[in-house]
């Protein structure tokens, strides 16, 4: 496949994942520090981002599988949660962290662990997105052409 | 002057370079970073770096408080803390808050002067306005974006600083989606949905620009 096909695909893969609501403006804003300084800088925060978030996805786990639910705890994590996939303009992560912290401060196991799930898959989808556009730019450097969109 | 401003600003791949204008000899605008995500940390870094600032990071208010010599330990100050010209701390972080290392901070004769920034991605303007009567420069709202921070470092290096005849003043800005993360308090709710950052001073920097 040539360069210009590679693109092409890769900025309709982007628009599309902007669309979806999977990215919002500050991938953009990471995007734009990314230089020739740094040229790995949006996968390396993406990397940093996937390990925070399986690490805080167990932990919720383990929270919410206790006999007496600490929900202190539970809403510690996701308010951490919150705060990473707003860094990296994971946006619909992040909306479901917002719902989740209202249902936990409602003391609701059962909505709580509907929120897990849906956190997971969020995540799932998320990280299966990111991978696939990191992809593309892979085969363009590899095809030479330039780094970035 | 202008030609060897030009210059530099060629050597330079492309980012914005405060410090670089001046020339050789100037020392550089060092930042300390205080927060608990790593992830934040990382950008934060490379905003930072990318104005050209010298960055330090740490995870932690005491962590923060170690480095700058403020943590009752009999050790000396490090000759990198003497020059810290701006600390950015988030607000929550396990242990110690950005509010209470903002105490500290501005407690310390040594560094009351050094301006104090906080970042949050919680607007509740109680604590907003405890950030602010505390003594903090601006409280910014996460995620940070570069305009932000250029803003910021470019405001401070030009020492505008001194400028607190406006304290208190609300610098409305565009659309902010608001998360209301504190208890239900209808005016509270008003006058924070429209606010994303804070400041002691005045208007956005186009127009503060033009005096001095």
């Amino acid at each position: 496949m040539d360069v210009a096909q590679l693109k092409r695909q890769l900025i309709a893969f982007t628009e599309l994942l902007y669309r979806e609501g999977f990215l919002d403006e500050q991938f953009n804003q990471l995007q734009q520090l990314q230089d020739e300084n740094n040229p790995n800088f949006v996968a390396e925060v993406v990397t940093l981002f996937f390990e925070d978030a399986e690490r805080i996805l167990n932990e919720l786990a383990n929270n919410l599988d206790q006999q007496s639910v600490d929900f202190k705890k539970v809403d510690a994590h996701v308010h951490q949660l919150k705060g990473s996939s707003s860094s990296i303009g994971a946006q619909r992560i992040q909306r479901v962290c917002i719902i989740f912290r209202t249902v936990c401060n409602e003391k609701n196991v059962e909505g709580c662990l509907k929120c897990l799930q849906q956190l997971k898959h969020e995540y799932a989808l998320m990280k299966s997105k990111l991978e696939t556009l990191f992809n593309l730019e892979q085969q363009i450097l590899a095809a030479g052409g330039p780094p970035s969109i | 002057m202008a030609v060897a401003g030009a210059v530099l600003r060629q050597n330079l791949p492309g980012n914005m370079d405060l410090c670089g204008k001046t020339g050789k000899g100037v020392p550089e605008f060092h930042v300390l970073a205080v927060d608990d995500s790593i992830v934040d940390r990382k950008v934060i870094e490379k905003l930072l770096r990318s104005l050209s600032c010298k960055v330090t990071v740490v995870d932690s208010g005491s962590r923060a408080l170690q480095f700058l010599g403020l943590d009752g330990e009999n050790s000396s100050v490090g000759f990198d803390a003497l020059k810290v010209n701006l600390i950015m701390t988030d607000y929550s972080m396990p242990g110690m808050t950005g509010y209470e290392l903002l105490k500290k901070i501005k407690g310390s004769s040594a560094f009351r002067e050094i301006p104090v920034v906080i970042m949050s991605s919680e607007r509740i303007l109680a604590r907003i306005n405890r950030c602010l009567e505390e003594g903090a420069e601006e409280f910014l709202s996460k995620p940070v974006k570069f305009s932000d921070v250029e803003r910021l470092t470019r405001y401070l290096l030009r020492g505008e600083a001194d400028e607190v005849s406006e304290f208190g003043k609300r610098k409305l800005p565009k659309n902010c989606d608001l998360e209301v993360s504190s208890p239900s308090s209808p005016s509270s709710d008003d006058s924070s949905s429209s606010l994303c950052s804070y400041s002691r001073s005045s208007s956005p920097l186009p127009k503060r620009c033009k005096s001095v």
